[in-house]
């Protein structure tokens, strides 16, 4: 088996999602998947440590094909620590699913739920893991075809408009993304990611990579909803299923933030990319943009699952900042920011998860009193809130202490300012909802509401205490990242 | 004006990637749409087959007088004739079967659209959306 760990993550995954579907009783299909979500996320952190202990990338040929004509995996520290976060928040995301679930998917259709979403992780977990274009562009699309499914499983019909458009953009998006994988296969005649790195010095400064990044950095932009390329993403989290919303929040923008930066990195390399094709001062002036207008919209929206969708493209904006400036700090501060974040979201919407249950409703003229009502929920929220703005001592402020001071270490001055006044942004749609949930009284018809059964608060507590555990303890998340951005800066392996 | 018409293959790529890509903008029709994300999609599939071609080249399946020719370790070059490169060709099939589950997700998609807003018009969902 020790061979074979670097596949089995995605293999497992795979063979279960079917599975499901033969099995179809609704409880069998819940525990199963339950079990195949965690026995991943214990691969990946198996993957994880044996990258560490060794500092050398683990490769697999898949079918004993030899790279770089046969389906290369590559997991170095960046891969391997994606890979682990994917995994974990998918299994505890999927712990909290049964409960939740029953409240908003109707129970027949409860185990092809379960089948997409674990379709999904596998589609997540495979981009994360491999080093070849083209099943890049594979996995892609299977993470994808399974969230427009999951999407579409929303409580409103509203789900099924707000799938069907995410659909239209993410087709686009990849197709984009195609045409970059083959203008770059034009260019280098391979396909294996690390081959391509080395024969790009030949190919640099001509039209057809710069063409190539241009089609990449559109389509990873459509992926990850970065601004001004983000109209499917606030429909698409407003009407999901709430645990829905917390998977893909946490993991799916995250993984696309990724492969934007193994292909700036690894695959076209800095020189390509900065100097060659001038990504970076296309990058950073629309993650400066994102920061500002999305958090500025998130201000005025009305309904809190909403407001946190327009929040999520603001964070974007950040880990986009962070992999423009180019330099070690930077890199780090995007990994960091990639995994605090997915923690952050994830338990935001898992409490949001917990009000839908219990309150019925996520407008934010409804919610007030609930902080008496349902104390620890809202107690969690808050201090995720705070890691939205990036408060010491919560997971976000050490991102934004690594942002700043890369942006100073780039003597970029003013864009760390820009980063400490867009967090004041932060502070006002945070604090509109504190507002109502402590500072007005409950309705009378809300008087018998209990707190959130103990099967969703104990994961929302979980995701959110880590956030703390991270923020006051950053030694591993922050390492770990560190360690991965120098193996990217270190340019070809 | 030869490197132009040369490049044909290119122009018709270009002309049906812009085709299909103005049809899913400008269209509100959601089936229309759909045929211009296909157009734009198939245009991409002659890309890659269009980069795969070897001038000359036949289907690449090997005859058995090349196929001693290698196992006696001769190289390319002795082959009697050129193939064509088979992986663009071998790629397009699995963004064929991706284009197909597309397709057929988003028809599945419209289906159940028509049947919840009774109609498929996407200015006329937009205006239901508004009042709600």
């Amino acid at each position: 088996m020790g061979g074979h760990l670097p596949v089995l993550p995605i293999v497992l995954p795979l063979l279960a999602a079917p599975a499901c579907v033969l099995l179809r009783r609704r409880p069998v299909v819940l525990t199963f998947g339950i079990g195949v979500a965690w026995a991943t996320f214990a691969l990946t952190v198996q993957l994880l440590l044996q990258v560490l202990a060794t500092g050398e990338p683990v490769t697999y040929a898949l079918g004993g094909w030899a790279a770089p004509y046969g389906i290369e995996y590559r997991i170095d520290v960046l891969s391997a620590f994606v890979a682990l976060f994917v995994a974990g928040l998918g299994a505890v995301v999927l712990t909290y699913a049964p409960r939740s679930l029953a409240r908003e998917v109707p129970a027949d259709r409860q185990y092809l739920f379960v089948t997409a979403y674990l379709l999904c992780m596998t589609g997540l977990l495979g981009i994360s893991v491999t080093g070849d274009l083209f099943n890049v562009f594979v996995f892609l699309e299977i993470s994808a075809l399974a969230s427009y499914q999951l999407i579409a499983m929303g409580p409103s019909r509203r789900a099924l408009t707000a799938s069907f458009r995410y659909l239209v953009l993410g087709t686009i998006g990849a197709t984009f993304i195609l045409i970059g994988i083959g203008l770059l296969y034009e260019m280098t005649g391979t396909l294996n990611m690390v081959d391509v790195a080395h024969r790009i010095a030949e190919a640099k400064g001509t039209r057809t990579i710069r063409v190539a990044s241009a089609f990449l950095a559109v389509g990873f932009g459509i992926k990850m909803a970065l601004f001004p390329l983000h109209a499917w993403l606030p429909d698409a989290y407003a009407q999901a299923p709430s645990v829905v919303t917390a998977f893909l929040a946490a993991t799916a923008t995250k993984v696309s933030v990724y492969v934007m930066l193994r292909f700036v990195y690894t695959v076209l390399g800095p020189a390509t990319s900065f100097q060659g094709s001038k990504l970076d001062w296309v990058l950073l002036p629309l993650a400066l943009v994102a920061m500002f207008v999305a958090s500025g919209v998130a201000i005025f929206q009305t309904n809190v699952r909403r407001m946190l969708a327009w929040s999520s493209l603001a964070q974007i904006g950040y880990m986009v900042l962070g992999i423009s400036l180019a330099n070690v700090t930077g890199v780090t501060a995007g990994i960091v920011h990639l995994f605090n974040h997915a923690l952050t979201k994830g338990g935001l919407f898992l409490a949001m998860g917990c009000i839908a249950y219990r309150w019925g409703s996520v407008e934010l003229r409804d919610l007030a009193g609930i902080g008496k009502r349902m104390p620890v929920t809202m107690f969690a929220w808050v201090i995720g809130g705070l890691g939205l703005i990036g408060v010491p001592a919560t997971a976000g402020f050490v991102s934004k202490w690594y942002l700043v001071g890369a942006a100073l270490e780039r003597g970029m001055w003013p864009v760390a300012a820009l980063i400490l006044l867009s967090s004041l942004l932060a502070v006002v749609y945070v604090w509109r909802v504190v507002e109502v949930a402590y500072f007005q009284p409950a309705p009378e018809e809300r008087g018998s509401v209990r707190e959130a059964p103990l099967s969703l608060l104990v994961p929302t507590c979980i995701l959110l205490g880590t956030t703390l555990f991270f923020g006051l303890n950053a030694v591993w998340s922050a390492g770990v990242a560190e360690k991965a951005a120098r193996v990217l800066m270190g340019g070809v392996p | 004006m030869s490197d132009f018409l040369g490049l044909y293959n290119f122009w018709i790529v270009i002309f049906l990637m812009m085709a299909g890509f103005y049809i899913v903008i400008s269209r509100e029709n959601l089936i229309k749409k759909m045929i211009g994300l296909n157009i734009f999609q198939t245009s991409v599939f002659l890309l890659f087959i269009t980069m795969g071609k070897v001038r000359g080249g036949t289907a690449p399946i090997f005859r058995p007088e090349d196929l001693e020719t290698m196992e006696r370790g001769g190289s390319l070059a002795d082959l009697s004739q050129p193939y064509t490169n088979p992986i663009p060709s071998v790629l397009i099939l699995t963004a064929i079967v991706v284009g197909v589950a597309t397709m057929s997700l988003a028809l599945a998609l419209i289906v159940r659209i028509r049947e919840e807003y009774g109609t498929i018009e996407g200015d006329q969902i937009l205006e239901m959306e508004h009042a709600e």
